[in-house]
């Protein structure tokens, strides 16, 4: 059994909104409604869902960005939630992030050097020697030049921007890079040079992802494990193969469902969602996806449905499950 | 680059030759005030970016009736209620209230659907979306595309359509052209382009796709090099620089447009090469 790298159990966390009078009860956005799952070294980790499910929340809250409500995240046998700034500074270089949008993450007036060896100010006093030599080294690792260090962000192109993030995180020789829709940016092409070098950096270095995204097909290409999250809970988790090939969860379906196929023959029978995520704002009883599902029933509407097993590593948090995998293999 | 010259909407100092006809009418010799009696009215677009496509400081409602008062002559009343009665068309949940709000008050999917609206606002011959749901999610994104096919069939609009989603051209378009480096590489009906993938740009580009179904077991496939500065475009075939089929003669001479079956065409040097490689894949 390998080790496990980040567990977080019951994470919770809801944003205050801004009262509308003085008497008025305090309302909040519940981003994160106790979530739990946990990362084995070397591994990937996928989490899908649509915007404003949680998501970047849980991003957030893993890399110990902003306060958590309650619950806990061990990275490396450390736990990071309730830590002041000063405690945790020395505990990030185990865990380092990659964001999504490559123009706005790299300071435009810093040099790409400055840039990717600032994590290192984390691991205390290093010589510049030591330092120019390391940035070299991870600027190589992700396939760019050593001379590359004297320019700026605007002299690349997304893919190459994209890289240096990339370096960034790397640089500290982190176990733990949560990637929050790293190639959602970028087009075609280029994404599949990032994503052919994440899996060379891991097979390499073994690193551990925690990989966000809403392409579910990009997440099939690199992931081993996938949680499906809705409404700030995880409503499916399971090995990649088994959630992919009968999902257990109407989400999960309609999600596969969406994505267009580029083959000839172009009308596809299928079940379309309405609307958006709503919801955010209250607590309610009963399944956070009773309002969209195409099968909800009474019953969906008076129990919350609790995350089960239906298969070998295989969670999902439907009364159904068992119709729907049943449909799915028949 | 082309949806904007389409529009005539190209920067100063583009120089523009060949022409584009709309009815009959070559828009490339429009002064700049015919043509901003055809854009919006004859020709609309919907662009990428709902977040920054829409003015933040004026209602949406206001943006809605700009080209109806401009365009049509309507009056101020009336143009409010047609502008209703288009965000009521596209989907927008109580559209009365909706039309004061801001952009910044709606959701990106939302102001993807204002973006529509405001397209439709005249009932135009031609709707051109350029990438309308890249920056949205999957769910959204089927949301919006199915709204476009449904508002085209029942306006009886043309739609051209621009995505660097396969999946998106394949259930949306009758034809396709694919361009690389300015030039149109391939083109014909969308099943025939589907079925026969023929162009090594084609093929490496629905090789580097990620597909649901896949597996995680094979890499992906990449088209070696980045697409050519279009400053100084090489002569010849454009795509030389990064075709793994490429030989002395494409450096130098501009490839035959090959005819394959019905309207597919293919411009390329090597086509048999091509054609056979299409089984085993090009970029091992």
């Amino acid at each position: 059994m390998s080790k496990t790298v980040l567990k977080v159990t019951d994470l919770v966390r809801h944003y205050p909104l801004p009262k509308e009078s003085l008497f008025a009860k305090p309302r909040y956005v519940y981003a994160l409604n106790g979530v739990s799952f946990e990362i084995k070294e070397g591994k990937s980790f996928g989490i899908v869902g649509e915007s404003g499910c949680g998501k970047s929340t849980l991003a957030r809250n893993v890399m110990a960005l902003e306060p958590t409500d309650s619950g806990s995240v061990i990275i490396q046998g450390e736990e990071v939630v309730c830590k002041s700034f000063s405690e945790l500074r020395p505990l990030r270089q185990h865990f380092q992030m990659v964001f999504q949008d490559p123009y706005g993450s790299l300071d435009p007036h810093h040099t790409v050097g400055r840039i990717v060896a600032e994590p290192l100010a984390a691991l205390g006093k290093i010589s510049t020697e030591e330092k120019n030599n390391r940035v070299k080294e991870v600027l190589q690792s992700v396939g760019l030049k050593s001379t590359d260090t004297e320019k700026y962000p605007h002299e690349f192109s997304g893919g190459q921007r994209q890289r240096i993030a990339i370096a960034r995180a790397l640089i500290t020789r982190p176990s733990l890079i949560v990637a929050d829709e790293p190639v959602s940016a970028l087009d075609v092409s280029v994404q599949a040079q990032v994503l052919n070098l994440l899996k060379d950096l891991q097979d390499s270095f073994g690193v551990t992802y925690m990989f966000i995204s809403h392409d579910l097909a990009v997440v099939e290409y690199l992931c081993d494990e996938v949680a499906v999250m809705y409404l700030g809970s995880i409503v499916e988790k399971g090995r990649t193969e088994d959630l992919f090939k009968s999902p257990a969860h109407p989400y999960t379906k309609v999600l596969l469902d969406a994505v267009p196929k580029p083959a000839s023959g172009r009308k596809r029978e299928r079940i379309r969602l309405k609307g958006t995520v709503t919801g955010q704002t209250e607590q309610r009883i009963g399944c956070s996806f009773q309002d969209r599902c195409p099968m909800a029933q009474d019953r969906c509407r008076r129990e919350t449905p609790s995350l089960k097993k239906v298969g070998p590593e295989h969670l999902a948090a439907c009364h159904f499950s068992q119709e729907l995998m049943k449909e799915a293999t028949a | 680059m082309t949806a904007l010259a389409l529009m005539g909407l190209l920067p100063e100092n583009a120089s523009t030759t060949g022409s584009v006809n709309l009815d009959g009418e070559n828009l490339l010799q429009k002064s700049e005030a015919e043509m901003c009696r055809v854009r919006g009215n004859k020709m609309a677009m919907i662009f990428q970016e709902p977040m920054t496509s829409l003015n933040p400081v004026h209602t949406v409602g206001r943006q809605i009736m700009e080209p109806l008062r401009l365009h049509k002559g309507l009056s101020k009343s009336s143009a409010m209620q047609e502008a209703i009665r288009l965000l009521d068309r596209v989907g927008i949940p109580n559209p009365a209230e909706r039309v004061s709000n801001y952009p910044h008050q709606l959701s990106g999917g939302q102001r993807q659907r204002v973006m529509i609206a405001l397209a439709l606002s005249c009932s135009p011959d031609v709707l051109i979306a350029d990438e309308p749901t890249t920056a949205l999610d999957v769910t959204i994104q089927d949301q919006i595309l199915e709204l476009i096919q449904t508002l085209v069939q029942e306006e009886g609009m043309s739609l051209v359509l621009i995505s660097h989603d396969l999946g998106v051209i394949a259930e949306n378009t009758d034809n396709v052209i694919v361009m690389y480096g300015g030039t149109v590489v391939e083109s014909g009906k969308t099943d025939h382009i589907f079925d026969q993938l023929t162009h090594p740009y084609t093929q490496g580009l629905f090789a580097a796709m990620p597909k649901v179904g896949m597996g995680r077991g094979k890499r992906l496939t990449t088209i070696p090099g980045t697409v050519p500065d279009l400053i100084n475009l090489p002569s010849g075939c454009t795509f030389t620089d990064r075709c793994p089929l490429a030989s002395d003669i494409c450096a130098g001479n501009i490839p035959p447009v090959n005819q394959m079956e019905g309207s597919h065409l293919v411009t390329c040097h090597h086509l048999q090469q091509a054609v056979s490689a299409r089984s085993k894949g090009l970029y091992e």
